[in-house]
């Protein structure tokens, strides 16, 4: 053992066993929190834990720095931060990917850091996570940037959080700051939609209630660590509903075989199967299920497979081969919200290229409204979303576009957007919902005009459902009695 | 043609020979699923298959959006899983780009021996690539450092074979768990004409939707191993049933201790440093590299049940044996920008 061994950690029962067969899909989860907050330690204490830091990477950690804790553990920030920029500095510039496992799971952390920057990274990180950890110290309680955090991540289709009470050691380990701050988490989350909440204090530089248990310190709580929280949490379950195929590549090894390859990105499909080739509205049935391994009775979603259809149909490469009951939406114009990514911001009216699937077209950007994030609210926005804003937007195509909503299939809903002129990825999106020029109040380009009593009118522009369609619709206020007149002149 | 004899697939997607759909599922595998002798692999576990899914993910859409992709070849375990992968992707097509091969003359013979049987096993394009300049002038990693010989012998020979192949896309099979500076890089990894790596100014990837966008000249580097760790590897190994270089195994090497690292010492190149003892033992190597450059462990597991059961005790990493990375604190993060894998 190197001077650098856990001198705290209780000898380890986890890792000493050999990993058994994993029965479920690595957990992938995201960490938020502000620096202070203590998120190096934490990760560097769940990698350090499960024995994922080996003894010549803690040896560098020693030789790269003389900052030990007071526990005699290394600067497990430095464990972390691994561009020269970032040790330089001592900030976390990027995303980084975390591996670590325990003998029931294996563990993705998008490791996003608490900067500036700090939606671009967030949303990055989140887009592809089952699961946020979101990070406050006990002795400051919610902040501003927890609630921004929570935002984002639900946004981006989380629908499991814990929250993660560091610290608590510093706060005499007291159970009414940790019911507190819970508390008013949970109201957060719920305001988001999110069900799925775990509170955990915990002390990640001592090492109580994450890989090991805090009962000595903590006898009050009777929850699981954060190890245990993660090993039954759920890997993402929103790509039930039909069958989806995006087709990346067409297979033609000889003349007798024509098999299309692509990722299942929902539901699930066996030979027999009906299908329908988007955008084209062809049909045809799946005859076979090809892969190296053996041919297949079924596929389910994540399955990479080769499907062999029983006629000759026209498919090619951005195609979606896709069940015949339950299709996606299929349209010109959608309704998405996004996040800008970078400085030049997303311009109105400029045209840009959308990647969903394996689909790349053009597409042009309305701005509709932009989200708050220190108040959770939309604020009309028409003008160039900035870096970091996160809007509501219509996309507009000149070739038929084919989507599920983010909401039922994350994969399907979900796009980037690409900047011709730089070939940069610029932001990230997820639609909502198709936009129908026939229903609603929306007529190309004309708009309706409701003229209500000053306080109906002020209601109503404040509302989510308003703001969404603002460009459809215009609000005057006006006397109740100019209203009467107003209504007698239509009749 | 060993490849074909077995059932190997259509040499060209043209598709000059016609087959019954039976002759283009066999093919030439250590499992035959197709054959009634064996008993049938057991499904992968879900981790696993996970995994597998993303790769061949990654694979098939490089392989579609680019125009003219390779895969870097390296010999060890990760590229025989990455090769496996990339099978797997287009069958029961073959693997529809080549696999380049950077030789720095230095490599341990039983990786060319292993090299070449599987380009005649799996009929797969090889193309080996020295750089001429270091040839020329016999650069080598004894006089002229482990660095210098890195510089010229990798970084700028695969820069100078991917120039000259013109690729727009090279596969590697470095993984995020490796080595601090690779834990953010991207999957898709833009380069620059030059092949630079900003690590400060990544394009950001969100899902699974890669943008493969580029101008002339540039390119992007593309790992389907990214999510994947060491013992991820092992396990895949040993369910796929994958083969490895036999170095990856111990057996009685003659070796010496040098800078704390076992070096082999069986090279008609290699000369003891006064005061330096050749040993003979048990030795095997985690990864494989230059052999001067690569170190052994001492160890006794001579099959991949030991090797894994080894791995799953182990205290240090696997890049602990290499020189490259001790060179420097951000030795690899500086090798990378400079083109290196």
């Amino acid at each position: 053992m190197t001077a650098t061994a856990p001198t705290l950690a209780v000898p380890a029962p986890l890792a000493e066993t050999a990993p058994a067969i994993r029965d479920s899909r690595p957990l992938r989860l995201i960490t938020c929190g502000s620096v202070d907050d203590g998120k190096s330690t934490l990760i560097g204490r769940l990698l350090w834990d499960t024995k994922a830091v080996k003894e010549d990477q803690a040896a560098a950690l020693s030789r790269d720095s003389n900052k030990q804790n007071d526990l005699g553990l290394p600067d497990f920030a430095l464990l972390l931060d691994g561009l020269q920029a970032e040790r330089e500095q001592g900030i976390t510039i990027d995303v980084a990917y975390r591996y670590f496992a325990t003998d029931r799971r294996s563990f993705i952390v998008a490791d996003t850091p608490g900067h500036e920057q700090y939606t671009r990274n967030m949303a990055t990180g989140a887009s592809t996570a089952d699961l946020a950890i979101l990070l406050v110290d006990a002795r400051a309680g919610l902040l501003e940037q927890t609630r921004r955090h929570a935002t984002i991540a639900s946004l981006m289709g989380i629908k499991q959080f814990v929250l993660a009470v560091n610290k608590i050691d510093l706060v005499s380990y007291d159970r009414a700051i940790f019911d507190k701050i819970s508390h008013d988490f949970k109201e957060l989350a719920l305001s988001l939609g999110v069900r799925q909440v775990t509170a955990i204090p915990m002390s990640a530089l001592k090492g109580e209630n994450v890989v090991y248990d805090g009962r000595a310190a903590m006898p009050w709580f009777d929850g699981p660590t954060l190890v245990q929280t993660l090993e039954l949490a759920t890997t993402r379950s929103t790509q039930a509903g039909g069958f989806r195929l995006p087709v990346q590549r067409v297979s033609r090894p000889g003349e007798s075989f024509r098999g299309y390859q692509g990722t299942v990105s929902g539901g699930s499909v066996k030979p027999g199967d009906s299908v329908t080739i988007l955008p084209s509205g062809m049909v045809a049935n799946v005859s076979r299920i090809v892969t190296f391994d053996l041919v297949r009775n079924a596929a389910v979603a994540g399955d990479a497979i080769t499907l062999v259809l029983d006629r000759q149909v026209d498919v090619s490469r951005g195609d979606m081969i896709v069940s015949m009951d339950g299709q996606p939406m299929t349209g010109l114009n959608f309704d998405a919200q996004l996040v800008a990514l970078q400085p030049g911001g997303i311009e109105p009216s400029k045209r840009y290229w959308l990647k969903s699937g394996s689909r790349r077209q053009r597409v042009t950007i309305t701005p509709v409204a932009q989200l708050e994030l220190s108040s959770g609210k939309w604020k009309p926005h028409s003008e160039t979303l900035g870096m970091n804003a996160i809007g509501k937007v219509h996309l507009t195509f000149d070739e038929m576009a084919v989507f599920d909503a983010y909401e039922q299939n994350r994969s399907t809903g979900a796009f980037i957007i690409i900047d011709p002129d730089t070939n940069n990825t610029v932001a990230g999106g997820m639609v909502t919902a198709r936009r129908t020029d026939l229903g609603g109040i929306h007529r190309e380009g004309q708009r309706v005009l409701l003229s209500l009593p000053a306080d109906l009118a002020d209601e109503l522009m404040a509302s989510e459902a308003f703001v969404a369609r603002r460009d459809e619709a215009d609000v005057r206020r006006v006397s109740a009695l100019r209203a009467g007149e107003l209504f007698e002149e239509l009749e | 043609m060993p490849g074909r004899a077995e059932g190997g697939q259509d040499r060209n997607a043209a598709g000059t020979a016609t087959r019954t759909d039976e002759t283009m599922h066999t093919h030439t595998s250590e499992y035959d699923p197709h054959s009634k002798d064996q008993a049938p692999k057991p499904p992968l576990d879900p981790h696993l298959k996970a995994l597998e899914n993303e790769a061949i993910h990654i694979f098939r859409e490089v392989a579609a959006e680019f125009e003219k992709p390779v895969m870097l070849y390296s010999i060890g375990k990760d590229s025989s899983v990455l090769l496996h992968l990339a099978r797997k992707a287009f069958f029961p097509g073959r693997v529809p780009f080549p696999l380049l091969h950077i030789d720095t003359g230095w490599k341990f013979p039983e990786m060319i021996a292993f090299r070449d049987e599987m380009a005649e096993k799996f009929d797969l394009d090889l193309v080996v690539y020295t750089n001429p300049r270091g040839a020329s002038e016999s650069i080598s990693p004894f006089t002229h450092g482990s660095s210098y010989h890195t510089d010229v012998m990798k970084t700028e020979a695969l820069r100078q074979a991917l120039d000259e192949g013109k690729y727009d896309a090279a596969f590697g099979g470095a993984r995020r768990d490796e080595e601090a500076s690779r834990a953010k890089e991207r999957i898709y990894s833009f380069r620059t004409p030059e092949h630079r790596w900003d690590p400060r100014n990544q394009r950001p990837e969100l899902w699974n939707i890669y943008n493969g966008m580029i101008r002339k000249g540039e390119s992007v580097r593309a790992f389907p191993l990214s999510n994947w760790t060491e013992v991820d590897i092992w396990r895949y190994i040993q369910a796929e049933n994958i083969p490895l270089p036999p170095l990856y195994y111990a057996k009685n090497r003659k070796y010496v201790e040098r800078d704390g690292m076992l070096m082999w010492a069986e090279d008609p190149r290699f000369t003891a440093l006064p005061g330096e003892q050749v040993q003979e033992g048990s030795l095997r190597f985690r990864t494989l590299g230059c052999w001067p450059l690569t170190g052994g462990i001492r160890s006794t597991a001579s099959t991949l049940d030991e090797v894994i059961a080894e791995l799953e005790i182990a205290t240090v990493s696997e890049r602990q044996g290499r020189a490259i990375d001790r060179d420097q604190a951000g030795s690899m993060e500086k090798k990378k920008r400079e083109g290196y894998f």
